[in-house]
Parts: C-alpha cells; sequence; structure tokens
C-alpha cells in the first residue's frame, strides 16, 4: 500500500485506466506537458504521449463539446475543467448535450466523458476559484455528480467515473488536495500521510458510484455532508463532544438514500452541511429525501449549515466558510431543537 | 437620448412590400473560380472564401475546372434524392397544416446541400447535421416511413416520443442526433474527426449549421479547435439568408463572407452556389480530399435561400418580400438539375414528371404505412413507462421508484 494525497491518487487513477484501456485520453488548459496547475496529469503526457494527454484551448465549451465528439467516435475522454468556477462556458454542452444524447438517440449514441474539475473554497480563491457549483448538475437527469473527501475514495470513484458508460462530473475539493482540513484555518496544515484514507493501493481498484460512506459511526446525531466539510464535521463532532454519526455523501447522483436513511433512524437528529450556497442548493435534496425517509424518526427538525446566500468573497472567506465554528454551532444547535 | 443613438443597425435591403433585392449578394459567373490543387496553404486560396464557385451556367451548361463530370446515371440517382427530400417535404407540411403532427421543417430550395454533399462523402464519414438536413438521413438509408414514424413520436418512433419532429438520429447511416439547440453539433464533429486523426484512422466528420447560429460560441470553439489540431472535417455553414427573421447580416454577413470566418485561424473557406447540385459535389469532395490526405479542416459557405417558411410555426410573410425566393439568383437547385441535364439530352420534363409522380406514391405509401403504427389521435401508443429508460446506462433506483409511482397515478392508486 502507498501513501499518496489526493493529486497522487487522482494522477495515479488516471495512470491505472490509460494503462489499462487504450481508448482514454486526457485533455485540458496544462494537462499536458506541464501536467495540470494541480499537477493531477503530472507526467501522464511523457508516459503516454501527446497524442492522448492534449493541452487543449482555453475554451471550456469546446473542451466538454470536442470531449462529447470523442467520446462519440469511440474514445473514452477525461477532460479538466481547470475550476469548477469555470465550468460554465462548457454547461450548455454538459446539460443540452452530453446530459441527453443517450435518452434522445434512444441509447444509439452516448459518450462517456468524464469531467473532473476542482471545487470549493479555503484557499483564498475568492469568488472565482472557491465555487461549489455542485447542485447545478445534481439537477441534470443524465449525468452522475461525484466528489470525494480523501484520496482513497478519490482514486476508486474516479476509476468508477472513467469507466461509466454515463457522464460524469467530478468535483476534486482542492482544499483537501494535499492534507485534511478540520475547518479551523488557525491551525498548521497537516497531510495525508497520518490519515487512514491516505493508504491507496497502487494498482487498479473502484468505489462504487452510487454509495455513500459512514465517515465516523456516532449514536446522538447524523451529519450528512460531503468533501471537505466531512472533515470539519468529524473535527465539530470531538470539539463540541456530541456522539456524531459523520455521514460522507461521496456521489450526490444517484444518492444512497438507505445509507443516510439508516443512520438517522438511527440518530434520530440530522443536519445537512456544504460549503454552496444554501438556497436551492443540495441540502435542500437531502432535507427533504430524510423527512421523507426518517418522519417518524425524528426528533428535531433538519438542520441546514451552508455558504451564506452570498458571492464568495475574499476578504470574509472564514466569516462565509462553513468552518469549525459554524459546523460545531449548527451541531449543537440540532442537538437543542425539539 | 434615443434619438442621438449612433449604433448602427443592419437592415435587410427588402421588406414586406418591397422589391427582393440581391444586390448585396456577390456573384462570380461559372466556371470563373480557379479550382487550386488540395494541398494549397490557406493564405494562397483566400480568394476562394470571397468568390462565388459555380459549375452550372445560367444557360445550363457545366463549365469550369469545378465541374465533377458526374456520369448521367449519378445526376439521376442525385435528382431523385432532391426530389424525394421535396415530395416529402411537402407532404409533412400538409399533414402538420392537418394538425396530424405538431411540428415540421422543410428544406425547400436547399435540397442540394445535403444531397451533394452526402453524395460527397463516404459512408464512414460521419455527419452532425442541422434540423433542415433531412436530405442527409433519406440519402444515408433512413426510410420514409421510420422519418415519417418520427415525425409521430409514434409506435416505430426511433426516438421513442422523446423528441419534437424532425430530430432524427441513424447510428446506422453514420448521421448524428438532431439537438435543437444550434450550434452545438459543430464543436461535437470536430472531436469525433480529432479521435478519428488519434485512432489512425481516414474517416472525417462533416457538420453543418446555418448562417444566423454561426453567432453561437460552439462555432467559433470548433473553427479553434479544428484549427489547432487539424482536424479532418467538413464544417459547412448553410447561408440560406434567413435564420427566422434574423436576415444573414444580423449574424454578420454584411462586411465579409461566412467562409472567411477561419482564414484568421488559417482554415481555407470556400464559399460555392449552394444551389448548384455540381458545384456542391465538387467543392466538398475537394475538402475531403484534403482533409483525408492530413490537410485539415475547410470551411464551406454554401450560398443559398430558404424558400419555405423557417418551420410549421413560423410566417416569413411578417418579415421578408413574398416573392422573395423568386427573385433569388440562385434559383431553385432541383430546377437548375433538371435543366441541365435535359440540356445534355439525358433527361425530359416527361420524364421528370414521372419520376416526381412515382416519389410522390412513395411518400404517399409510406405515410399510410407509418399510421398503422400509431398516430396523434388513433393507437397503437407508445408505452409511457419507457420515458424513464436511457436516461443513465442503467436505470437508478430512483427512477426506477418514479416510474412505479407515475404507474400507481394513472392506473387510479
Amino acid at each position: 500500500m502507498a501513501q499518496m494525497n489526493m493529486i497522487e491518487a487522482i494522477r495515479s487513477a488516471h495512470d491505472v485506466m490509460m494503462d489499462k484501456d487504450p481508448s482514454v485520453v486526457v485533455l485540458g488548459q496544462d494537462v499536458g506537458y506541464f501536467g495540470g496547475v494541480f499537477r493531477c496529469t503530472d507526467g501522464l503526457q511523457r508516459k503516454y504521449g501527446e497524442h492522448r494527454v492534449i493541452d487543449a484551448p482555453i475554451a471550456e465549451g469546446g473542451i466538454v463539446a470536442t470531449s462529447i465528439g470523442m467520446g462519440v467516435n469511440g474514445l473514452r475522454p477525461v477532460a479538466e475543467i481547470q475550476f469548477a468556477d469555470y465550468i460554465y462556458p462548457g454547461f450548455d454542452q454538459i446539460v443540452s448535450e452530453l446530459a441527453r444524447l443517450r435518452y434522445r438517440s434512444c441509447g444509439d449514441f452516448f459518450s462517456p466523458v468524464t469531467i473532473r474539475t476542482p471545487c470549493g473554497g479555503g484557499i483564498r480563491g475568492g469568488q472565482t476559484h472557491s465555487q461549489s457549483p455542485e447542485s447545478i448538475f445534481t439537477h441534470v437527469s443524465g449525468i452522475k455528480t461525484v466528489m470525494p473527501s480523501n484520496p482513497y475514495d478519490a482514486k476508486g470513484l474516479l476509476i468508477s467515473a472513467i469507466e461509466s458508460d454515463d457522464p460524469v462530473v467530478f468535483f476534486e475539493p482542492k482544499r483537501i488536495y494535499n492534507g485534511p482540513f478540520d475547518g479551523d484555518p488557525e491551525k498548521p496544515g497537516v497531510s495525508w500521510s497520518s490519515h487512514p484514507k491516505g493508504d491507496v493501493p497502487e494498482g487498479y481498484y473502484t468505489v462504487p458510484i452510487g454509495s455513500a460512506a459512514v465517515a465516523m459511526p456516532g449514536d446522538e446525531l447524523t451529519v450528512i455532508t460531503y468533501g471537505t466539510l466531512v472533515h470539519v464535521a468529524i473535527a465539530a463532532a470531538k470539539e463540541t463532544g456530541i456522539d456524531a454519526e459523520v455521514i460522507d455523501v461521496r456521489t450526490m447522483a444517484p444518492l444512497d438514500v438507505k445509507t443516510l436513511a439508516d443512520s438517522v433512524n438511527k440518530t434520530g437528529r440530522c443536519l445537512v452541511a456544504h460549503e454552496a450556497t444554501r438556497f436551492g442548493g443540495y441540502g435542500a435534496e437531502l432535507a427533504a429525501t430524510i423527512q421523507k425517509e426518517c418522519f417518524y424518526s425524528l426528533e428535531a427538525p433538519i438542520g441546514r449549515v451552508a455558504g451564506w446566500d452570498t458571492p464568495y468573497p475574499h476578504a470574509f472567506e472564514w466569516q462565509y466558510f462553513p468552518g469549525l465554528k459554524r459546523i460545531a454551532s449548527g451541531m449543537r444547535r440540532a442537538m437543542e431543537a425539539e | 437620448m434615443i434619438s442621438k443613438s449612433r449604433l448602427y443597425i443592419p437592415r435587410p435591403t427588402a421588406r414586406p412590400g418591397d422589391e427582393p433585392d440581391f444586390s448585396y449578394l456577390d456573384l462570380s459567373p461559372a466556371g470563373a473560380i480557379d479550382k487550386p490543387p488540395i494541398d494549397s496553404r490557406t493564405r494562397d486560396i483566400e480568394k476562394l472564401s470571397s468568390g462565388l464557385v459555380r459549375v452550372l451556367d445560367d444557360d445550363h451548361t457545366a463549365k469550369g475546372p469545378w465541374d465533377p463530370n458526374l456520369e448521367p446515371e449519378q445526376l439521376q440517382v442525385a435528382l431523385r434524392w432532391m426530389l424525394l427530400n421535396r415530395a416529402l417535404d411537402d407532404r409533412m407540411w400538409q399533414i402538420q397544416r392537418q394538425g396530424r403532427i405538431s411540428f415540421y421543417m422543410q428544406a425547400r430550395g436547399e435540397e442540394a446541400v445535403s444531397i451533394a454533399q452526402g453524395m460527397a462523402l463516404r459512408p464512414g464519414d460521419m455527419c452532425f447535421p442541422s434540423y433542415r438536413n433531412q436530405g442527409l438521413y433519406l440519402y444515408r438509408g433512413v426510410k420514409l416511413v421510420d422519418m415519417m414514424c418520427q415525425c409521430l413520436s409514434n409506435t416505430r418512433d426511433m426516438c421513442k416520443g422523446r423528441q419534437l419532429p424532425i430530430m432524427y438520429h441513424s447510428k446506422e447511416g453514420n448521421v448524428f442526433s438532431i439537438s435543437g439547440n444550434l450550434a452545438t453539433q459543430v464543436p461535437q464533429a470536430v472531436g469525433w474527426a480529432m479521435a478519428s486523426a488519434i485512432k489512425g484512422e481516414d474517416h472525417l466528420a462533416a457538420t453543418w449549421l446555418g448562417d444566423g447560429s454561426t453567432a453561437e460560441a460552439d462555432f467559433h470553439y470548433a473553427l479553434t479547435f479544428a484549427a489547432v489540431y487539424q482536424a479532418p472535417v467538413i464544417l459547412n455553414v448553410v447561408n440560406n439568408q434567413w435564420a427566422i427573421s434574423t436576415f444573414q447580416g444580423t449574424a454578420g454577413g454584411e462586411r465579409r463572407a461566412f467562409a472567411a470566418r477561419g482564414l484568421g485561424l488559417g482554415i481555407p473557406g470556400i464559399r460555392v452556389d449552394g444551389n448548384d447540385l455540381l458545384a456542391v459535389y465538387a467543392v466538398t469532395l475537394w475538402a475531403a480530399d484534403r482533409a483525408r490526405r492530413g490537410g485539415g479542416p475547410t470551411l464551406i459557405e454554401l450560398v443559398t435561400y430558404r424558400g419555405g417558411a423557417h418551420s410549421t410555426s413560423d410566417d416569413p410573410t411578417k418579415y421578408r418580400p413574398k416573392d422573395e425566393w423568386e427573385a433569388f439568383p440562385l434559383g431553385d437547385p432541383v430546377e437548375r438539375l433538371k435543366q441541365h441535364m435535359i440540356s445534355e439530352g439525358h433527361w425530359s420534363d416527361k420524364k421528370h414528371e414521372a419520376m416526381w409522380a412515382e416519389l410522390q406514391a412513395d411518400v404517399h405509401a409510406a405515410w399510410k404505412e407509418a399510421q398503422k403504427h400509431g398516430t396523434m389521435t388513433e393507437g397503437p401508443w407508445l408505452d409511457p413507462a419507457t420515458m424513464f429508460d436511457d436516461v443513465y446506462a442503467e436505470t437508478p433506483p430512483n427512477l426506477e421508484s418514479q416510474r412505479r409511482r407515475m404507474l400507481e397515478v394513472f392506473s387510479g392508486k
């Protein structure tokens, strides 16, 4: 077993799949010779050549569209959009084309594109390098939406995404590329080397799309979250002393309702947390699902902690970000509510 | 405030009640444009984007270096497909007017585009069409009855009732699925062509869009990626002068031909008489040979005229002269090919009428057959439970649950 951070795990997933399947190609801005601004594709062009790891023009719509065409012609493209904040020029191609091609042609045409994109805040990125637009994609039928919270899952889920004949939008929480983050910006950074999920097999394995994970077991409160906030929620449980069960959603669409509902039916209390803005966010879907599945087990209203409904503010990042204080406060309120 | 506006607003040369005026259209005599070698550098053949490649002259003879010298039998085949396209369109238009399908779009006046280009491409070349390329589907083997069943959303509909009429697809014929969102297919075609090159194959992609939709970013993504990777793709701008009520000047066609859009990226552009089947065929073959030999993309502007309304939902008398098509200097592609064949001594009005009658009968018979598979008012009916299929490769639990719920509700539970 190797020690890997999330960047190395993602790179390894590419490597494993490019080695296994000659139809896998990688394209995106800066992904080739340079190896990506976050280094997720470093070394791949040297190993697999510039015809399989392709530096693309700065045109997200063109990257998505040409990936679709490549997929229709038998390749299995993995496209990188450098920041999720820049995915919008490709949005029409994702929503109107990639997501619906199989449906509108009754399965005669499809394109197995994986779109990887770094998301989320906590890196002093301001409003153009911090967004979490996952709910915009979970609202679109025909695509799968994934966000891992650790190196092991990142590699296993990315391999599943690349192997999937359905299009996948794969969000990578860049705050935890190099190490888990407990939501307190004052503390020094930690690496993945001391985290059990930093143990990553070198070879092929998968984590299935459509299954959530219990990131930390507990009995008093269920915190349902994903991405960076999985680690913040675990830290907040320790800080508050609440015996919380932290559920890592891992794949927002399709959603593993059973794992979530089993937990809430056990604890009777539920807090939903995500970095993205609250109104119309994915947390609303989670809350509605839990309300339906667990209504008679709930002892208190389902709480939500999310980004405030403003653009992501550069100077007020730690008032905006659902960090340790905000999640801990939300957990306490969920415990006090009746 | 507004009276002081200095903003330039482009206007068409004629509106309803005006004399049609095509003085804005730059024309070249038949045979006047040189045919360069296919390995010419873009900079040496820039003139192809501003001239107009024409083979069929006003006296119906074929002239000049672009004459593809097709055999009489090939011309007859081409004419037959164009006429079939027109016969289908005529019938489906009437059928929509009778309220028996919800929507239709005809290719009247533009039939040479799909048929000539279909003939110039090889079966393994992939077509990414626009919504007025029904001729491509016909030419590549989709049966009349299947086109009609798609428009009826009936039990034989290739789209299983999921798509608006005319949004066909044909995997067997290598003709892509029509989306309805404009220009999205153009950069997809470039991606398909890039994959063909990556795989070391010599198949091309060809794609079509209208003059109006060249304003979409997708078109410009396509030009950039096609140029950067020298993708084996033919990008066709069908300039039929009108995009619903938006005339080609509003899409940016007033000062420079659409064929010149790629020059800044080093993509050769050819402006061709889109109603001249011989010229369209020859130009497409030139671009295909160039791409197949590694010469990269070509942008072809096909100058034509939208002879009918944009769709059954449109009324062009509200925004353009009623008799504009009759005044269009490049005429009607069907009539021009017919007159050429007659002047060559291989065709006659009598033969033409017989062919037209035969094709109308084929269309009539196909419509009778299509209705057996269901109409808007009579069964058999598509099973609504199938609406949950093909969203994903495997139907996930949430969709299975919604399918069950839908069936429960409509069975009275």
